[in-house]
């Protein structure tokens, strides 16, 4: 039995592999004590060997989980969780909480090529965590309140705070909410096409990650990129399923 | 590091000595962090240990004592300053300080914000009065390899004595004349400094110590890239640091006996990381003391640094003076020729650093090359596509970094170093 658990800035997540069946899926709020959320993610939890990506991937010690850990970084553990998905896939987007990641693949899975933020959270799953609360919308209800839209306004900033000064001035000038909103998404999708073009896109092309619950960025992306992505179910649960795959690749060779 | 015996010393450098102390006191825990925790270590390297904790101690001394015997002590920024001059007039050549954020919102009183790290670090040191090397200096050679410095020398000139060289942007023979000319000019400045006259005997003996030093680091470059390693990149880094303000005899000295030890160790196939550790290249800016982030960030990813393609790296070793000339005129000659073969981001084009990098590649047989950018440093910036597209030719993948000092992006930079060892191991 292998635990492979993604510890992201926003939310946890735990699959649990037996041979090659997922036997458990779980998911929990990172809050601010991601080491106590750890333990309640595991609980009942009974694995030979766990795998953690993620930001938090260096709080998987024995002395936690009770279990031998290693950890691998969330570029690693997607290509390994897209590869499983759809075998053909050559590209790969993660936006998360925090990081945004664009990655290519080669023909074996391996990653070739990839592109991720710096320092900053712009264009991230936080990005429109932050602007849904301007918008007094929970978050996952802003992608479609975006869709709404007609005409997206310009917003020119990919900061969050300055996005958020634009927004509200375009709110003051009395412009639909809606289409401020969805400039807002269309942001995200003009940077992160830009990530997706240096790391060389091709097909088949895969939208993984937290924000891959979007239905607006999905279409915008598509109308960008004149490529429909293909997005896993439960999109956010795949840096945990590589995760817990690269754990029984190494049980496999030991 | 802190030694209250030095204190005097440096209030009569007109240090703020408060900040000064603080300064050692991160820079100490830094060091304890970064260096004294490595295992497995060659003991030549404590006396880069004793060199590092003394850099604002012992070695400010010896600048003092060099002082009080008339000699003059010239600070320079840059890889383009010919020591073999400064020492050609008995005067004492020192790198400044550059590698930390310090005083940057006092530099950036007198700079733009959008300024690189390097740039920002050597003003706000000289504002906070933290840097003791810059405060014995009588005077400070500048270069105008990029815009950023080029101005910032001129809000620098009027806190510290300078001479600004101009190096050209290109190698045609209109710019080998140029800088042929700057070269004289520079001595002409450095004898009415010194009240002494650059003469064939003492050129030839200043070519000869500095080619020497090349040759020990030349010897040390070769040596780091065995397999296994022999010696961590960052230990080798801070040779190259040290080599820009020690004594350049004893430091020369020092490495070569560190090199017998590394000799030993090739023998003995002993090394300080198992043998199939992901072998990588750090290129591009130069990383002055205590700008050890990223290295250090590499190092705890499973990876091991053989080779260095920097101005702190091969870029101030790879070629040597011709040792032949007889004549000053000659020897300036020799001298000129040697500074145009650096392939500085501040040339166009800069073909040969291609070359050089693609050499050094397979040379040192590395996995692959990180490529490291100061944000806001334009030539090198610019140079990460050229350099990506000459090593994809060679089928060696490269990972393009960009940052300063600080540590807000630390762990950023882990999960991407990370994800580029998990890529090429």
């Amino acid at each position: 039995m292998i635990a492979g658990i993604d510890i992201g800035s926003r939310s946890m997540e735990l699959v649990l592999l037996d041979k090659n069946e997922m036997v458990l899926e779980r998911k929990l709020p990172t809050t601010f004590d991601p080491a106590s959320q750890l333990k309640i993610i595991l609980d009942g939890v009974k694995a030979d060997l766990i795998s953690a990506t993620g930001y938090g991937r260096k709080l998987v010690t024995e002395e936690i989980c009770g279990a031998p850990c290693v950890s691998l970084t969330e570029i690693k553990a997607y290509a390994l969780g897209i590869s499983y998905l759809f075998p053909e896939a050559r590209t790969i987007l993660d936006i998360g909480g925090q990081d945004t990641k664009a990655i290519s693949l080669m023909k074996n899975g391996k990653v070739a090529k990839f592109e991720m933020n710096d320092r900053c959270a712009a264009g991230t799953g936080k990005f429109l965590e932050h602007l849904a609360t301007v918008f007094q919308l929970p978050i996952e209800e802003f992608g479609n309140y975006a869709l709404g839209g007609t005409e997206p306004l310009t917003i020119n900033s990919m900061c969050t705070v300055f996005a958020e000064t634009e927004a509200t001035s375009l709110m003051a000038q009395g412009k639909n909410p809606r289409d401020i909103a969805l400039g807002l998404h269309a942001s995200i999708v003009r940077r992160t096409t830009n990530m997706l073009h240096r790391v060389g896109l091709s097909e088949p092309f895969v939208f993984a990650g937290g924000v891959a619950n979007n239905p607006c960025v999905i279409n915008m992306l598509t109308d960008a990129l004149n490529i429909k992505p293909l997005v896993p179910e439960g999109p956010d649960m795949v840096g945990a399923l590589g995760s817990a795959l690269y754990g029984k690749s190494l049980t496999e060779i030991s | 590091m802190s030694e209250s015996a030095y204190k005097e010393m440096w209030e009569n450098l007109n240090l703020d000595v408060a900040a000064h102390d603080g300064l050692l006191e991160v820079l100490g825990k830094f060091y304890g962090d970064i260096y004294m925790s490595q295992q497995g270590r060659l003991q030549g390297m404590e006396y880069l240990d004793f060199v590092l904790s003394e850099v604002h101690g012992l070695r400010i001394k010896e600048l003092m004592d060099a002082k009080a015997e008339g000699k003059k002590i010239i600070g320079t920024f840059c890889v383009f300053v010919p020591e073999e001059l400064s020492l050609a007039v008995e005067a004492v050549q020192v790198g400044l300080c550059a590698g930390a954020d310090a005083g940057t919102e006092a530099a950036e009183t007198v700079v733009p914000r959008n300024t690189c790290a390097l740039i920002k670090s050597f003003i706000g040191f000289k504002m906070a009065k933290i840097c003791p090397y810059t405060e014995s200096c009588d005077l400070i050679i500048g270069e105008t390899t990029c815009d950023g410095k080029k101005k910032a020398y001129e809000a620098f000139g009027e806190m510290a004595p300078m001479h600004i060289m101009e190096v050209p942007q290109r190698k045609e023979a209109s710019d080998r004349v140029l800088w042929k000319s700057e070269v004289l000019r520079l001595k002409d400045e450095l004898e009415k400094l010194t009240g002494k006259t650059v003469t064939a005997e003492s050129l030839k003996k200043g070519i000869k110590i500095v080619n020497e030093k090349r040759r020990a680091l030349q010897r040390l470059n070769k040596l780091r890239a065995a397999k296994p390693t022999p010696i961590s990149g960052r230990d080798v880094l801070l040779i190259n640091q040290v080599s820009f303000y020690d004594d350049p005899i004893r430091f020369t000295a020092s490495i070569n006996d560190l090199c017998d030890q590394i000799d030993e160790r090739i023998a003995k196939s002993e090394g300080i990381v198992p043998e199939n550790t992901p072998r990588l290249m750090l290129s591009g800016c130069p990383m002055a003391v205590p700008n050890w982030k990223l290295p250090y960030i590499i190092e705890s990813s499973g990876a091991v640094v053989v080779a260095e393609e920097s101005c702190i790296g091969t870029r101030n070793s790879r070629d040597l003076v011709d040792e032949s000339g007889e004549t000053v005129e000659e020897m300036i000659d020799a001298i000129c020729d040697r500074y145009m073969k650096i392939d500085c981001a501040c040339f166009t084009p800069n073909n040969e650093r291609m070359d050089n990098i693609k050499e050094l590649a397979e040379e040192a047989g590395v996995d692959g090359v990180i490529h490291y950018s100061l944000m806001f440093c334009q030539p090198y910036t610019h140079e990460t596509f050229k350099v990506e597209k000459a090593l994809a030719g060679q089928d060696v993948p490269m990972l393009a970094i960009e940052t300063d000092y600080s540590m807000e992006d630390v762990e950023q930079l882990k999960t991407r170093v990370e994800a580029f060892v998990e890529m090429i191991s």
